[in-house]
């Protein structure tokens, strides 16, 4: 009893429970919808698991996503609900893609510059958020709401500019490919390239994708926000403030200075992600858009489910960027909306929300027990 | 048959059990109380007092026992049920609302109508006056709550109880909100009900008010019935035996002061509270090394703002705050840190404490960023451990080695302990202590005394801000009484009187 | 206790994967055409091309029984995801709707010699024997709408909002400005143009804020050639009681009182031709599909309740003197001012 219980307790189970529950759901909503569920989750899992390359796409569409989420994860240790991911990402890849369209350096350069040009207008976007709050109060989640919007519309602004719009596309030009992150991005084009990847199936099949080294660079930096939240007397500052800001605050921390930091911090890793999807991703530039595409909110998601950790992240976001991915297969040959996905990924948000009444079940579970145990004592001392 | 013979009990509890999670914190208890009596419940905090009267008012649901009215046997579903069987029960924290008057505040919820929709007010109105008027309960019905003093606030919901047909109420700690003239008023009102034929029960913790005013007392110890005992025949160390199980020292065992030196001087000092009501009005004191002030007043008289003003997170307007003969007025927190001062805070939870850190986390939320708890910015956390590992030792600090636990495990005397011990080894030129002991229970209440005492004793200040005037009184050196933003008489411990100072705290001067 | 639970949860897993292992890989039915669509961002039911050419592959599929699915992308980076994934199906046709897929279109393609790809408004300098380029004579039904716009209009000021100056957006501009300056000459009155670039497809708020100027400065027919941003421009003609000539699909059902025609790009008749063209064994590869008012690529809605009879009438005439080549109407800078001085207008 008391290792079931306590097995109940622990934060994993709930979050595998609620994934279980998401599928449940959605294998009952695919019934309703007149779709055979075992043909149709086992067309999303044939759609992530099936190929090497089906991996592959997963990688690269979760490596966004673990950022930004990481982003959330981090600012919300500290209290602070980072909705701005979204506009913080899209500064991020703006700033990322103008440098690679007009720098072209060595990749060994090139890259960092890119990357370090998406953090730092990731890092500029976030801190103008912490400074609204520290300096006026001003919600985060409201400042950041608008941000996003201001972000979306800066970007569309700067990409439909004659110096960066590429003609008869929606977008600028693709970034100088010194900056793809892509693996060897000039031999892929060749008759060799073709030649190897006939050869080789499952290499081949890995390289026609996206798949790039991104995935990397996006550990190295939830690796390095859990070694700052955890390791550092910084990182104990900001979940000291996080936890609690009145104690913090008594205790002399300067709140105001560290929700501009953290908020700097979170921008910086959106921005980050921008960056990454820039130089990884086709079509390797900024393309006019009509409505987020979600990879910032996407995180509030991934942060939600990996239960606030930057490691968790690295898990949710892989699990996101699968359903993501494997949710079009769903719909591509089962023939059902991906609507559906999303109400997957919905249920899951929903039952981790709600994962909090596992302990209270087992508590539950525990106080009967032992209630029973106290009334049996007393039935037998007394009898 | 049976009752024919013995008076019927207005309350009957037999065997109640309760447990939360799975801690029993009421463990098989019984309670009699006669009609017409004054009933007290005595116990420490977390004895699980509380939670037998909540039970008796249907907030809680016993997983055992059985409840009898009168002789009847009652399930308590909600507090409507209690209502309707005749309980009332008055709230340590007062559920009024603020803009309404007295009488709207009684009738608020059993509106007399007429015409079926139409509040009929002066119909209410008289009818509370009657209520008023019988048990000697002086209030102005049309007054608002805000404006009217917390003794006043606490009649009225005794007004509220007895309008909606109360017999038997329950009274959560009474006296912790009223100042030593209102307790007396108090105690005359439940004897006028009394003689009307209701019953009483009261929960408390302090032994003088149940030699004055009730006839028996129940005595629970960790969720376990003690005892009940008629209160003529038992004196108040008996009783307090009885609630902590050993002897306890009432009295703090203190020697006499060797001041030195001023460490700590406010001068006319002027702040204002989050309104913008100016609360502090040329505040003045000064605090010699080897020397416990102590600052007695009623709740809201600027104890809070000066706290605040002296650990700088409120800026002050006027005057001056200096320790060792610097000025750190309108600085920062960190400074005021920095400068030699460390706080207890009232608010023990929200000020004082990281709920969801570790007690060795907790240990270091003012020295975390210094060697050797960290070096170039990354945490240290073997001396950390260790550093806690010492203090948890030296402070008995309980449970043993609860350093790794979520602090928010603890117990709240041990919670303080923590907080104390961190503060101390500040090694502060002046400590400062807000309600100290505010829920602890005796044991742990003394433990504190005698903490600030070692400070002292070492040279150092200590400034004591206290609601409780008997915990100025067994504690300080010096007392200063706070009233309006103003420390408006200042004496040796050994010069005051516990009437004095009430009066003074009151608004009184001691001439009249 | 515990250790039952999982050992049952890891017997019910092992179960799923079995079925799974079983019933996974019929991707598609033997010997069935398999045609597949990946939108663009702006999803299935757009309202637009993605929905049109949606339709074009349904009823294809009516027609000829062939196997037709789509992918919707969500993202630009989908494109080549959802490209790829196509593939993985056996698809024997993939469309790509709308230009924005070009750069994904030609990199698959490279990867599969063997599939073929088609793509919705795009040419190519140079295209692969596995792609088949679609464009549409925009200027002509252009034309028709400034022809309508230029025998319609009561104040002789009409407006046109453009998105931004690109070769498609060209064909809508320069043709409609022919259009006008036709019925103008018709009506031996000069018709003023007022022209305005939202630099946009999306920015409905800017749309708006331009039409609400013209109508104000007295144009009372507007054409746009925005896409999505148009909706701005039907909203300001709903409020300002206006004419405004739509684009792509038939808008009248936007506003039924204020559209007067809308210029339709039938990308449904080219995806099913086209479509229907490939599965019969035709080789359509390597080059580009031009569609034009002859093969009613491109055309004005049958029913326009707001023009006068007459003036469809009129229209309808001038629609066969392009046909049979008597018009030709401008579809850039240049060939709009050779137009006019051939055409004796100055």
């Amino acid at each position: 009893m008391n290792k079931f219980t306590s097995l109940l307790r622990k934060p994993i189970t709930g979050t595998i429970i609620a994934i279980l529950m998401g599928f449940l759901c959605a294998a009952v909503i695919l019934a309703c919808a007149g779709y055979n569920p075992i043909h149709a989750l086992s067309a999303m899992l044939q759609g992530i698991f099936g190929r090497p390359k089906y991996m592959a796409n997963i990688i690269v569409k979760a490596t966004p996503i673990i950022l930004t989420g990481c982003s959330v994860a981090f600012a919300y240790k500290m209290g602070l609900f980072n909705i701005g991911a979204e506009g913080q990402y899209i500064f991020g890849a703006l700033a990322a893609c103008l440098t690679g369209i007009t720098v072209n350096l060595s990749p060994w350069l090139e890259i960092p510059l890119i990357l370090l040009a998406g953090m730092a207008a990731g890092a500029l976007y976030g801190a103008l958020a912490g400074w609204l709050k520290a300096k006026f109060n001003i919600h985060e989640v409201i400042s950041g709401i608008m941000l996003n919007w201001i972000a979306m519309y800066f970007s569309n602004f700067i990409t439909g500019m004659e110096a960066f719009h590429k003609p008869n596309t929606s977008g600028t030009f693709p970034i100088n490919v010194s900056g793809f992150t892509t693996f060897f991005p000039n031999w892929k084009a060749t008759e060799e390239a073709a030649q190897f990847m006939k050869d080789n199936p499952f290499l081949g099949d890995i390289l026609r994708t996206d798949f790039n080294a991104g995935i990397i660079i996006a550990i190295a930096l939830v690796l390095l926000s859990s070694y700052i939240l955890y390791k550092t007397s910084k990182g104990y500052q900001l979940r000291a403030v996080g936890s609690n800001r009145y104690a913090a605050e008594f205790a002399g921390i300067d709140v105001k200075k560290n929700i501009i930091e953290t908020m700097m911090f979170a921008g910086l890793l959106a921005g980050a992600s921008g960056a990454l999807a820039i130089m990884g991703n086709n079509p390797h530039a900024v393309l006019e858009i009509a409505a987020f595409e979600g990879n910032g909110l996407n995180g509030l998601s991934v942060a939600f489910i990996a239960n606030g950790s930057p490691i968790g992240c690295i898990f949710s976001g892989l699990l996101f960027g699968g359903l993501l991915y494997g949710g079009q297969s769903l719909q591509y040959v089962v023939g059902a909306p991906t609507e559906i996905v999303n109400i997957m990924v919905g249920t899951i948000v929903f039952f981790v929300a709600l994962k909090d009444i596992i302990p209270v079940i087992a508590d539950k579970m525990e106080h009967r027990a032992a209630t029973k145990k106290l009334v049996d004592q007393k039935e037998g001392a007394s009898s | 048959m049976e009752h024919n013979t013995k008076p019927v009990n207005a309350v009957e509890m037999n065997g109640i059990v309760k447990v939360f999670g799975n801690r029993p914190v009421l463990d098989q208890v019984n309670l009699e109380v006669e009609k017409g009596s004054v009933h007290a419940i005595l116990g420490e905090n977390g004895a699980g007092k509380s939670t037998l009267m909540n039970i008796l008012y249907g907030l809680y649901q016993p997983d055992g026992g059985t409840i009898k009215i009168n002789g009847q046997q009652v399930e308590m579903k909600n507090p409507s049920t209690a209502i309707a069987t005749g309980i009332g029960m008055v709230h340590q924290h007062f559920m009024l609302v603020d803009v309404f008057t007295v009488a709207e505040n009684i009738i608020l919820g059993q509106e007399t109508t007429k015409g079926g929709a139409f509040l009929d007010m002066d119909k209410a109105k008289q009818d509370v006056l009657a209520l008023i008027e019988k048990y000697g309960l002086d209030v102005d019905p049309d007054a608002k709550i805000e404006d009217i003093s917390v003794g006043m606030q606490q009649r009225v919901e005794i007004l509220k109880a007895l309008y909606r047909g109360a017999d038997i109420l329950i009274l959560d700690e009474p006296t912790a909100v009223l100042t030593p003239q209102e307790i007396d008023e108090l105690i005359n009102i439940i004897h006028n009900l009394v003689n009307d034929g209701k019953t009483i029960l009261i929960i408390t913790h302090k032994l003088d008010e149940i030699k004055k005013s009730a006839d028996k007392c129940t005595i629970i110890r960790r969720g376990q019935y003690i005892d009940t005992v008629s209160v003529k025949d038992v004196s108040q160390s008996d009783l307090a035996d009885m609630m902590v199980g050993h002897q306890v020292n009432l009295k703090v065992a203190k020697t006499l002061m060797n001041p030195k030196h001023v460490i700590f001087e406010v001068d006319d000092l002027h702040a204002r509270d989050v309104r913008g009501v100016e609360v502090l009005k040329g505040l003045s004191f000064k605090i010699r090394s080897g020397e416990i002030y102590g600052i007695a007043g009623i709740d809201g008289n600027g104890q809070k703002e000066l706290l605040e003003a002296i650990t700088n997170m409120i800026h002050v307007q006027g005057g001056t705050i200096k320790i060792n003969g610097k000025e750190i007025q309108n600085t920062t927190t960190w400074n005021t840190i920095t400068s030699g001062i460390a706080s207890i805070h009232e608010d023990r939870e929200k000020r004082g404490l990281i709920p969801d850190f570790s007690v060795e986390d907790n240990f270091v939320l003012e020295t975390y960023m210094k060697n050797p708890f960290s070096i170039k910015g990354l945490m240290k956390q073997k001396a950390i451990s260790d550093f806690a590992k010492k203090q948890v030792q030296e402070y008995d600090i309980r449970p043993n080695g609860c350093e790794k636990d979520l602090i928010r495990g603890l117990s709240g005397g041990n919670q303080q302990k923590v907080i104390i011990a961190r503060e101390i080894a500040n090694n502060p030129d002046l400590l400062i202590a807000m309600q100290p002991t505010r829920g602890l229970d005796v044991g742990a209440i003394e433990n504190i005394h005698k903490t600030l005492l070692d400070q002292r004793d070492k040279g150092k200040a200590v400034l004591l801000i206290s609601l409780e005037l008997d915990e100025v009184m067994n504690v300080a050196d010096t007392i200063g009484v706070i009233y309006d933003g103003k420390i408006v008489k200042e004496m040796p411990q050994d010069q005051a009187t516990e009437h004095e100072i009430g009066l003074l705290m009151a608004g009184g001067s001691a001439n009249e | 206790m515990l250790r039952k639970k999982l050992f049952k949860a890891a017997a019910a897993g092992l179960a799923a994967m079995v079925c799974l292992s079983g019933c996974a890989a019929s991707q598609k039915k033997e010997g069935t055409y398999l045609v597949t669509m990946v939108t663009d961002t702006g999803g299935i039911n757009d309202q637009s091309f993605n929905q049109s050419s949606w339709e074009g592959l349904e009823s294809f599929n009516q027609k000829t029984g062939a196997d037709v699915r789509y992918i919707e992308s969500k993202q630009a980076s989908d494109f080549t995801t959802n490209m790829d994934r196509a593939c993985d199906a056996y698809s024997d046709l993939v469309w790509g709707i709308g230009f924005s897929l070009a750069d994904s279109l030609i990199n698959i393609a490279s990867y599969n010699p063997d599939i073929h790809f088609a793509i919705v408004d795009q040419s190519f300098e140079d295209t692969p024997m596995n792609v088949t380029g679609v464009t549409f004579r925009a200027e002509e039904s252009s034309f028709l709408a400034g022809y309508v716009a230029g025998m319609s209009t009561k104040t002789d000021r009409v407006g046109y909002i453009g998105a931004m100056k690109t070769f498609v957006n060209d064909q809508f501009e320069y043709g409609f400005l022919a259009g006008v300056q036709f019925a103008a000459q018709e009506r031996g009155v000069p018709i003023q143009v007022d022209e305005q670039f939202t630099e946009s497809y999306s920015d409905v708020a800017k749309a708006k804020a331009i039409a609400n100027k013209m109508y104000s400065s007295g144009c009372d027919i507007i054409y746009h050639s925005v896409g999505g941003a148009g909706y701005g421009a039907i909203e300001s003609a709903k409020e300002n009681k206006k004419y405004i000539i739509g684009v792509d699909s038939d808008q009248s059902y936007l506003a039924p009182d204020n559209v007067l025609t809308s210029a339709l790009k039938n990308v449904n008749v080219a995806v099913e031709e086209l479509s229907t063209k490939a599965m019969n064994g035709e080789d359509i590869g390597g080059k580009t599909f031009d569609f034009g008012l002859s093969d009613n690529g491109v055309g004005l809605p049958k029913e326009n309740k707001n023009m006068d009879p007459e003036v469809y009438q009129k229209t309808m005439e001038v629609q066969e003197r392009i046909i049979n080549g008597e018009i030709d109407p401008p579809s850039t800078e240049e060939t709009y001012k050779a137009w006019l001085s051939e055409n004796g207008i100055q």
